[in-house]
């Protein structure tokens, strides 16, 4: 039972979070999921400080907070002319290091270690249970990461229009109408709550490779939006059970594992994607020229 | 002031980009049912003008009036091509699915394009020639093709009238012959098109009437009329040589 729930913990996250990853990826701005996933620290530590307890929903509240204040931060440096990049990094290693300030100083009235916001006890999930009327109903980070996975399946499909165009052509979904800031944001919206619910598992660096590598691997594999965001999402999940095996082969960190294996699967799409591989092109190119000679 | 007869009325519009202006109290109404040129030279704002009348960037002064009411009210009324560079050809879609997007301004908020969004936007693309490609990976088509999409996605919007941005730019003959036979289709229906326009040799065969633009309104009206060697001159200042005998236009930097 307690592989199946660190598996399926790993599977959530990494599929939740591959899944929403992509629209990073197809907006070319990879570089705010690093941003957000480390930007919300503050917003947890003060959600702490203010319920007291590590109630998910101050929490969460906090993570969003957060996560929007760095959007808008690098939105209006961005508009004052900053580099996109500076921007982006300027303004989440600012909040990141008033989180890890803030930690280290209220240790005693915040119960969270820097060790797990950075790299995350996946390996203790299946012990932190909500009992509910004498039931178990399993590891609180289940439900925490598999309402986040809904939630944003939810929003993804109701807006799914609006975020496939004002990813591809903002400027004509602007001019039909779309409010393409408010998207904007409620996709950074759905990183912060994905983020804030993938934290605790497998911490503040690995949640960026899992937002990215997904999404990446998956993007070498099609060309529709729809077979990306479930092949993301698959990818993910194989990247969980795999990785999780792996980990108990070696005896090593689980959440490091499941990352090295999205790796993997990253690097064997770059090579063997049946469309945008590397090898396979090299082969079909040797083919024609085969066929020419002959 | 306004004039609600016009499908385009620009009154006093100024735009500026970091307190630098890039147009200047431009006034101008758009002629209807006419194709519409809209030239200058490289930074002239020729964009810009058509991005503020779309409300896309701030005007710093001015109102824009589309059939005498405000772009916001109007928004269904207008189509629009932007450059093609301004997206990513390599996004994971296919041509169908791109002129699709034309239809999401009359879907509202929930709707998905249904079977007859598909077969409208599949005319659309029969119209610009570019039916057999419609599965097509869309970073898989030539730079030609993939304005004939953009055309199309355009006229998907069924609008009334179209604001394009340089069609005609880096693109085969076979697709400027195509783009200027939609265009003047669209015209045998009454719509109203303004173009942006580089190339001086085929405004007189391609335009009706002409807005010649630099920062300032330097000129329009009729081609006949305003696309003249002065106007042309005063639009380009010395970058453009004329060739007394061959009434050719050439642009020298």
């Amino acid at each position: 039972m307690v592989d199946f729930w660190i598996i399926l913990t790993g599977a959530l996250v990494a599929g939740s979070c591959g899944f929403i990853g992509c629209f990073l990826i197809l907006r070319r701005v990879a570089m705010l999921g690093d941003a957000i996933s480390h930007a919300i620290l503050p917003g947890i530590v003060i959600a702490f400080l203010i319920s007291g307890d590590r109630g998910t929903l101050p929490m969460l509240i906090g993570a969003i907070v957060f996560g929007l204040i760095c959007t808008v931060l690098i939105q209006s440096l961005r508009q004052t002319g900053v580099q996109v990049d500076a921007a982006i990094s300027v303004t989440f290693t600012t909040l990141f290091a008033i989180g890890i300030i803030l930690v280290t100083l209220f240790t005693r009235q915040v119960d969270l270690d820097l060790d797990c916001v950075l790299f995350g006890e996946i390996a203790y999930v299946p012990w932190d249970t909500i009992t509910l009327f004498g039931t178990d109903l399993g590891p609180k980070a289940v439900w925490g990461i598999g309402a986040a996975f809904l939630f944003c399946l939810i929003m993804v499909t109701l807006f799914y229009k609006q975020l496939k165009i004002t990813s591809f052509d903002p400027a004509m979904a602007a001019a039909i109408g779309i409010p393409v800031a408010a998207i904007h944001y409620l996709l950074m919206g759905m990183i912060s709550v994905t983020t804030v619910a993938s934290f605790e598992s497998v911490g503040a660096i690995l949640v960026v490779a899992m937002l990215i590598v997904p999404g990446a691997t998956a993007y070498l594999l099609t060309d529709r939006l729809s077979v990306m965001l479930g092949l993301a999402t698959l990818v993910g999940v194989v990247s969980s059970i795999l990785g999780y095996y792996l980990a108990v082969l070696l005896d090593a960190n689980i959440a490091g594992c499941m990352t090295i294996i999205a790796g993997l699967l990253f690097v064997m799409a770059f090579l063997f994607s049946p469309k945008h591989g590397i090898l396979t092109r090299k082969w079909i190119q040797r083919r024609v020229k085969a066929s020419l000679q002959s | 002031m306004k004039n609600s007869e016009s499908p385009v009325s620009i009154r006093n519009l100024s735009v500026a980009y970091h307190r630098k202006p890039v147009l200047r109290e431009i006034d101008y109404d758009a002629p209807e049912g006419e194709l519409i040129g809209i030239i200058g030279p490289n930074g002239a704002g020729k964009s810009t003008l058509i991005k503020a009348v779309l409300g896309l960037l701030p005007r710093a002064s001015g109102d824009v009036y589309i059939y005498g009411k405000s772009y916001r009210e109007q928004r269904h009324l207008v189509g629009y091509v932007p450059q093609r560079e301004s997206v990513d050809w390599d996004f994971p879609t296919h041509a169908l699915d791109v002129v699709l997007m034309g239809r999401y301004g009359k879907l509202g908020w929930f709707k998905r394009p249904g079977a007859k969004d598909r077969e409208f936007a599949m005319s659309c693309l029969q119209k610009v020639g570019m039916e057999a490609f419609a599965m097509r990976q869309i970073s898989q088509l030539s730079g030609g093709q993939q304005q004939r999409v953009f055309l199309a996605r355009a006229l998907a919007q069924d609008a009334h009238i179209y604001f394009m941005d340089e069609p005609f730019v880096g693109v085969d003959a076979a697709t400027e012959k195509a783009i200027i036979q939609v265009l003047t289709e669209l015209k045998d229906k009454g719509k109203t098109v303004l173009v942006v326009h580089h190339d001086l040799q085929t405004v007189q065969e391609y335009f009706d009437s002409v807005l010649l633009l630099n920062m300032r309104l330097i000129a329009s009206g009729s081609t006949k009329e305003a696309f003249t060697t002065e106007n042309l001159q005063k639009t380009y200042g010395g970058r453009l040589t004329i060739l007394p005998d061959s009434q050719e236009l050439l642009l020298t930097r």
